[in-house]
């Protein structure tokens, strides 16, 4: 009982404050909200036990990201500022191929539209002894650099990470002066 | 005990709400926060079904990993350009930028 009312409360926080990142004239206070959502989806990876993944979301997403997202904010804050609008002439049509997704998704998963097995939807979590969960650690890190697991793409996302590094350097560097050169 | 389902809505809620602000919103820099929304959405997703379907099996967890890596990239190149946009055409509204366009 505990753990739906937890559940309750975090899918309130987590989709109040994604709505809030949408709908918010101020793009300051949209990113602060997007610091919530955040949260909130870290404490759902805490609910499935996946402590690792919500250590990691804390530190790459809130740490960083929103971060990098606020500096990007405050560097170009002269258009914030302006009192035009700050969505687009589709956003109606917008909103109606979002709700047509959402629609099309609850379907799916309320099993209104079969494509799954019947159950599987409302399965509940199969209780695990806690060495398996304690392990899944270990066991994610074996995975990472098995060479029958993972560690091609392991190596492929530090080369994607040093890429994006340089690249994102190379393209924010400020242009030279041409009587410098 | 919560069934997988729950999971699956809240990730399908987010991930409407982070489609409707790609679509809507006019700012660049609005538009990347709500990308992060939906690979938020996917996560959850990847997290659930690996804690409901196979909590032995670790590659669930390997995905979900991976698509924070692509995000971590995502973001700084894509912060980057609206950066020397900014710098250049002196504007970060999406429609506004079209030097590709004639």
């Amino acid at each position: 009982m505990a753990e739906q009312i937890i559940f309750v409360i975090l899918a309130v926080l987590t989709i109040g404050s994604a709505l809030a990142v949408v709908t918010n004239r101020n793009l300051f206070r949209s990113a602060l909200a997007l610091m919530v959502t955040f949260l909130g989806v870290a404490g759902f990876y805490v609910l499935l036990e996946a402590g690792f993944l919500a250590a990691s979301q804390l530190l790459v997403y809130i740490g960083a990201i929103s971060i990098l997202i606020i500096f990007a904010i405050m560097m170009t804050r002269r258009m914030m500022q302006t009192s035009e609008a700050s969505f687009n002439a589709q956003w109606g049509l917008g909103l109606f191929a979002a709700m047509v997704v959402l629609v099309i998704l609850g379907f799916v998963i309320g099993n209104y539209w079969p494509l799954a097995p019947a159950d599987m939807f409302l399965q509940t979590r199969t209780p695990v002894s806690d060495a398996v969960i304690e392990n899944s650690v270990v066991e994610l890190g074996k995975a990472i650099v098995s060479p029958n697991a993972f560690v091609l793409p392991f190596e492929l996302a530090s080369i994607l990470l040093l890429a994006a590094l340089i690249g994102s350097i190379v393209v924010a560097w400020p242009p030279q002066e041409e009587n410098e050169a | 005990m919560i069934p997988l389902s729950w999971y699956l809505l809240v990730a399908a809620a987010l991930f409407s709400i982070g489609l409707y602000g790609v679509f809507a919103r006019r700012n660049a820099v609005a538009i990347l926060m709500s990308v992060e929304l939906i690979l938020n959405a996917v996560n959850i997703n990847l997290v659930a079904f690996w804690r409901y379907r196979t909590p032995e099996i670790p590659s669930g967890m390997v995905w979900a990993i991976f698509v924070l890596v692509v995000a971590a990239a995502e973001a700084a190149v894509g912060l980057a350009l609206v950066i020397s946009i900014y710098r250049n055409r002196d504007s970060v509204i999406a429609e506004e930028l079209d030097l590709l366009k004639n």
